[in-house]
């Protein structure tokens, strides 16, 4: 099975990057960023703010399945229509501090388009703890999940 | 109920993963693997089945016996941690493609 989305994160280092090729046209794909809406869809998160502009800034909220609410936030240091958007990302109240993205946006073929996302965390460590948090989050929703059935067995 | 069966299910549980390290070494029947666990042979069963769902075990047909194995490919694919992160992006970016594909501009 072909793998559209690549990571590439070598090992030692507090960085990565994150290749996507889509079937669409470039403008398509920058929409996809730069529309709150959209962007509320796809990330399935509420777009509190999203000023996408040189100087800008950003901040979404989800609310999980216990009603916690959680806020992912960054300022956009660069916004380039259909070309790159530089900002920050953080996931408020936790310990991972922020994040520097550089997102680059361009065109394969007039129908086809590609997004690379290279991720700057504080540090190594930092990196590593946030590629294992859905490897994590697998193994905890796996446990909640069997506990559940077991609570119906009881 | 419908339990989407993935690796990292299998996973979670002991007895999954102590099967999963039984049949490492070797291909071996459901009553050997059955044997070296103190639980109900249709516990076992159902362990299997959820094993061989998630694509972790493989079953071969050896005379009337069906034996289980590793499936060595998707074994590595736990093993990988950053396979679930790329999952989470790969998921995120498919549902960006799906909506895109049915957008209409507003004008």
């Amino acid at each position: 099975m072909e793998r559209k989305t690549k990571i590439e994160a070598e090992a030692g280092r507090q960085e990565l990057m994150i290749t996507r090729d889509f079937e669409m046209p470039l403008e398509l794909l920058f929409r996809a960023y730069e529309d709150a809406d959209i962007v509320a869809q796809w990330m399935g998160t509420r777009v509190v703010k999203l000023d996408n502009e040189n100087h800008g800034s950003y901040r979404f909220e989800t609310t999980d399945p216990m009603g916690n609410i959680h806020r992912f936030s960054g300022v956009i240091h660069e916004f380039c229509k259909n070309e790159r958007i530089t900002r920050t990302f953080e996931m408020e109240q936790t310990p991972f501090g922020v994040q520097l993205e550089f997102l680059e946006f361009e065109a394969v073929t007039p129908q086809s388009s590609r997004l690379l996302m290279h991720v700057v965390y504080r540090s190594v460590a930092v990196r590593d703890q946030i590629l294992k948090l859905p490897f994590a989050q697998g193994i905890n929703m796996a446990h909640n999940r069997i506990e559940e059935v077991m609570r119906k067995l009881v | 109920m419908n339990l989407r069966r993935d690796v990292f299910q299998a996973i979670a549980d002991p007895t999954r993963r102590g099967i999963l390290l039984l049949v490492a070494t070797q291909a071996m029947t459901a009553g050997a693997i059955a044997a070296n666990f103190g639980t109900a042979r249709p516990t076992v069963s159902k362990h299997l089945q959820i094993l061989t769902e998630c694509e972790l075990l493989e079953q071969e047909q050896n005379g009337r016996e069906i034996y289980y194995q590793i499936n060595a490919r998707k074994m590595k694919e736990v093993a990988d941690f950053l396979e679930p992160f790329r999952k989470m992006w790969d998921d995120r970016f498919d549902k960006l493609e799906a909506i895109m594909k049915n957008y209409k501009p507003k004008s």
